[in-house]
C-alpha cells in the first residue's frame, strides 16, 4: 500500500468533495438571487416593477355572475379546460326555519365550469331564499404568501409590483405550492407540468393595460390600479375611499392585497 | 323543474360531494400515494438507525445481534426515500435545482442537505467504520467479483493494528451520538413539510412532527423485529429470545409514547375546535373511517399494544415459539398501521376543500404513473436491495461484535459462516 493513501488523507478527500458539494449550491443561490432581482417576467424591456404596485379590488354587490371574466381570462391566457385563474362562486342563503331561532338558513356554493357562460336558476325556490351574491375568486397576491414561502427552488416569488408570480421555466412542479395556497388559486398545469396561477395579466399591465377579466367586466365589479401611479378620478381609490374592505382568510396571516367590498361572512 | 334538475346534475363533478373550488376537482389528489410512500420508507430508515443506535450509544449488549441488519435495513430503504418524490414531480430533469438553489424558507429545500447529511456523512460513515476490518478479511480471503468489491470498499485502508481498531470503534460511536439527532431531523423534517401547512386544518398543526418521528421510531422498530425474525426462518436458525424480548418491549414503549401523543393530537383538535373540525370529524367517521379507526387506531396501534403490553407482563408463561409468533404478528400490524397513518395524513389531508364546504373522493388507478404498481414497486425495491445487501454483508450467525473469536475471520459466505460456527 502507498504511504498516501492513509486514512488521514482519505478522510481529508473526502471532506474536500463534501465541501466542494455544500459550497456549489451557496453559489448558485446568489446567482438565482441576482437573476430573480432582474427578473422581469414577461414584462418589455425597460419596465421597473420598484415603480408600479398592482391592486384589484372586488365589488361583491356589483357582479351579476356572467362568467365574462372567466372566459376572458382562460383566452387571454391560454388557461386549460379543468383550471382556472379566476372564477366565480355563487352563494345562495336560505331562510331560517320558522321558529328555528337562526338567523338564516343553510348555504349553497356552486361554481359550475368556474362560472363560464354564467349560472343556471337555483334549484332552491324562490321563496325559500334570503338572499343570493356571487364572489368572483383570483389570486389573493399574498403579501405573506405561503405559496412563495413553501417552494423549494423559488420558482414563484413575490415581485416588487406586488404580484405574485411563477417561473415556469424552473418549477420543478412539486405541488408544494398547491397545497399550502389556501385559496385554491393554484393549479398544477397539465401542459406545462408546472404551477400556475393568475398573474393579474402581467403581460398586459406591464404594458399599461388592463388585466382581461377587469377589461371585460359590465358591471365593474372588478377595479384594478396603480398605488403608486394614480391616475386622474383613480377608480381604485375612489374605491377603498368609500368602502369598508377587507381580505379573504385573514385569520390566516397571509395577508392578502386583494381587496373586497360588501363580503358575507359565508364567503371563504 | 325536473329537467332543471338534470341539467344541474350533470355540472355536477362525481368525485365531489358539496362545494371544492374549481382546481380542486381534479380526479386524483395532487400528492397521490407515492406521496403515502415517501414519509413511509423515511421514518423507516429513521426508526432501523434508532434502534441500531441502542446498541451503540446506549450500549444495550442484547441487541448486537440486530446491529448490522438494522444498520443495513437503514440503508436499503434511505437509497429509496427519494424515489417516490423523483416521480411524483412535474419536472423531475430539474431536481437538482433543489440543491442547487435552494429555497431556504422552504421545509421541501432542506431535504437534499438533510438527506445528503444523512446518508453520506452518517449511514455510510457509520457503517464503513463498523465494517472496515470485514472488509479488509473479506478482500484477503474472497477472490472474484465479490474479493474485488470488499477490496474496493475498504477504500484503500487496510491498517488492522489495535490503535486503528479501535479508532474505527471509536468513530463509529461518536458518528451514532450524531446519527440520532440527525435521524430525528430526518423525520421530523418530513413531519414538517405536512406540519407547515397552514391552509390546511388536518396537516397544519405544531405537534405534526413529533408524530411523525414517534411514528417512524415504531414503524422502523417493527421493520427491524420483523426483518430479524424473518431473517431467521428464511436461514433456519432460532432467533435469539434475549434479544427479540428486549426489541419488543422498546418497541412497546415506543408504541406506548406514540399513542399517547396522537391521542393528545386528537383530544386537542375535538376541544379546541377550530374551524374545520366538522369536516375532519365527518373525514374520521366517513371516508377514513377503516383506515384511521379500524386500521391505523384499531389493528396498527391497540391490538398490538394489549399484545406487546400482555407479554411485558406474562412472558415467563408463554413459550419462546408463541412469543415469536405474536411478535411477528405484532410488527406486522405495526407496520401496516403507520403504514395506515401515513396514507391518513396525506391523502386524508386533500379528501377535503379548502373551502371546508365539500369532500372529494379518490379512486387509485391500478397502473399509470400514480397507480397501485408503481407504489408497490417503490415498497419492494428497498427489501430487493435489503436481500442483495444482507447476502454480501450479513453473515448466517449475525455476527456480533463480541461473538467474533480474535483472529478468526468473519466470513460473509453462510456456507463458510456455517462452517465456522460448525468449527
Amino acid at each position: 500500500m502507498s504511504e498516501n493513501v492513509t486514512r488521514r488523507n482519505v478522510l481529508k478527500n473526502l471532506a474536500g468533495i463534501v465541501g466542494g458539494i455544500l459550497a456549489l449550491p451557496a453559489a448558485r443561490t446568489c446567482q438565482a438571487a441576482v437573476r430573480n432581482v432582474f427578473a422581469t417576467a414577461q414584462a418589455p424591456k425597460g419596465y421597473d416593477p420598484f415603480k408600479h404596485k398592482w391592486l384589484m379590488a372586488l365589488d361583491v354587490d356589483r357582479c351579476i355572475g356572467c362568467g365574462f371574466c372567466v372566459e376572458a381570462c382562460k383566452a387571454e391566457n391560454s388557461v386549460p379546460q379543468d383550471n382556472f385563474r379566476t372564477w366565480i362562486e355563487r352563494y345562495v342563503v336560505t331562510r331560517p326555519k320558522p321558529g328555528s331561532g337562526e338567523s338564516r338558513g343553510d348555504t349553497f356554493v356552486d361554481s359550475p365550469d368556474g362560472g363560464i357562460g354564467g349560472f343556471k336558476p337555483s334549484l332552491i325556490p324562490k321563496e325559500d331564499v334570503l338572499k343570493s351574491f356571487f364572489v368572483p375568486k383570483l389570486c389573493n397576491q399574498c403579501e405573506n404568501s405561503p405559496c412563495s414561502q413553501v417552494c423549494p427552488v423559488g420558482a414563484t416569488f413575490e415581485s416588487p409590483d406586488g404580484v405574485v408570480l411563477v417561473d415556469k421555466n424552473y418549477c420543478i412542479g412539486c405541488g408544494f405550492c398547491i397545497q399550502a395556497c389556501p385559496y385554491g388559486c393554484r393549479f398544477l398545469n397539465p401542459e406545462t407540468h408546472t404551477a400556475d396561477k393568475c398573474t393579474l395579466c402581467y403581460h398586459r399591465i406591464t404594458r399599461g393595460l388592463r388585466p382581461a377579466c377587469v377589461e371585460i367586466c359590465p358591471s365593474q365589479a372588478r377595479i384594478f390600479g396603480d398605488l403608486k401611479n394614480p391616475i386622474a378620478d383613480d377608480p381604485l381609490q375612489r374605491f377603498i375611499e368609500n368602502n369598508k374592505t377587507q381580505g379573504l382568510k385573514a385569520h390566516l396571516g397571509t395577508k392578502p392585497r386583494v381587496r373586497y367590498a360588501n363580503l358575507d361572512e359565508e364567503v371563504r | 323543474m325536473n329537467a332543471d334538475l338534470l341539467t344541474n346534475a350533470v355540472d355536477l363533478i362525481p368525485q365531489v360531494q358539496g362545494y371544492a373550488y374549481p382546481n380542486e376537482r381534479t380526479l386524483h389528489p395532487l400528492w397521490s400515494v407515492l406521496i403515502v410512500v415517501y414519509p413511509y420508507v423515511t421514518g423507516l430508515v429513521a426508526g432501523a438507525f434508532i434502534m441500531a443506535s441502542l446498541v451503540r450509544v446506549l450500549n444495550v449488549k442484547a441487541l448486537e445481534p440486530i446491529y448490522r441488519l438494522a444498520l443495513l435495513t437503514a440503508l436499503a430503504f434511505m437509497l429509496c426515500a427519494t424515489l417516490p418524490l423523483l416521480f411524483h414531480l412535474g419536472h423531475p430533469e430539474r431536481c437538482y435545482e433543489i440543491m442547487m438553489t435552494p429555497h431556504f424558507t422552504s421545509p421541501m429545500a432542506m431535504f437534499g442537505f438533510v438527506y445528503a447529511w444523512y446518508l453520506m456523512a452518517v449511514l455510510l460513515l457509520e457503517l464503513w467504520f463498523d465494517y472496515r476490518r470485514d472488509f479488509v478479511d473479506w478482500s484477503r480471503t474472497e477472490s472474484g467479483l465479490r474479493g474485488l468489491i470488499y477490496r474496493a470498499f475498504t477504500l484503500g485502508v487496510t491498517d488492522l493494528s489495535e490503535p486503528a481498531l479501535r479508532l474505527d470503534a471509536r468513530m463509529g460511536r461518536i458518528i451514532s451520538v450524531v446519527g440520532i439527532p440527525s435521524a430525528f431531523l430526518l423525520h421530523g423534517y418530513v413531519g414538517f413539510i405536512f406540519g407547515s401547512i397552514k391552509a390546511n386544518p388536518w396537516w397544519g398543526n405544531v405537534l405534526m412532527p413529533i408524530i411523525f418521528i414517534l411514528s417512524a421510531v415504531v414503524s422502523g422498530m417493527a421493520l427491524c423485529v420483523f426483518a430479524y425474525l424473518f431473517l431467521c426462518w428464511t436461514r433456519r436458525v432460532t432467533a435469539d429470545m434475549r434479544c427479540l424480548d428486549l426489541m419488543t418491549s422498546f418497541l412497546f414503549y415506543a408504541l406506548v409514547i406514540d399513542a399517547t401523543i396522537e391521542g393528545l393530537d386528537w383530544l386537542h383538535r375535538l376541544y379546541s375546535a377550530e374551524e374545520g373540525i366538522e369536516v375532519l370529524r365527518s373525514l374520521a367517521s366517513g371516508k377514513l373511517f377503516y383506515t384511521l379507526l379500524l386500521g391505523q387506531a384499531m389493528m396498527g396501534t391497540l391490538v398490538p399494544l394489549l399484545l406487546l403490553g400482555s407479554l411485558q407482563l406474562a412472558r415467563k408463561w408463554v413459550s419462546d415459539l408463541n412469543r415469536r409468533r405474536v411478535y411477528f404478528g405484532c410488527s406486522a400490524l405495526i407496520l401496516l398501521g403507520v403504514l395506515a397513518m401515513r396514507w391518513n395524513v396525506v391523502i386524508g389531508g386533500q379528501l377535503f376543500s379548502k373551502s371546508m364546504r365539500g369532500f372529494m373522493s379518490y379512486k387509485m388507478e391500478f397502473a399509470g404513473h400514480e397507480g397501485w404498481w408503481l407504489s408497490l414497486a417503490l415498497l419492494a425495491l428497498p427489501f430487493i436491495i435489503l436481500t442483495v445487501l444482507i447476502k454480501y454483508f450479513l453473515a448466517l450467525d449475525l455476527p456480533t461484535i463480541e461473538n467474533v473469536v480474535p483472529g478468526a475471520v468473519r466470513r460473509p459466505h453462510s456456507s463458510q459462516a456455517a462452517e465456522g460456527r460448525a468449527g
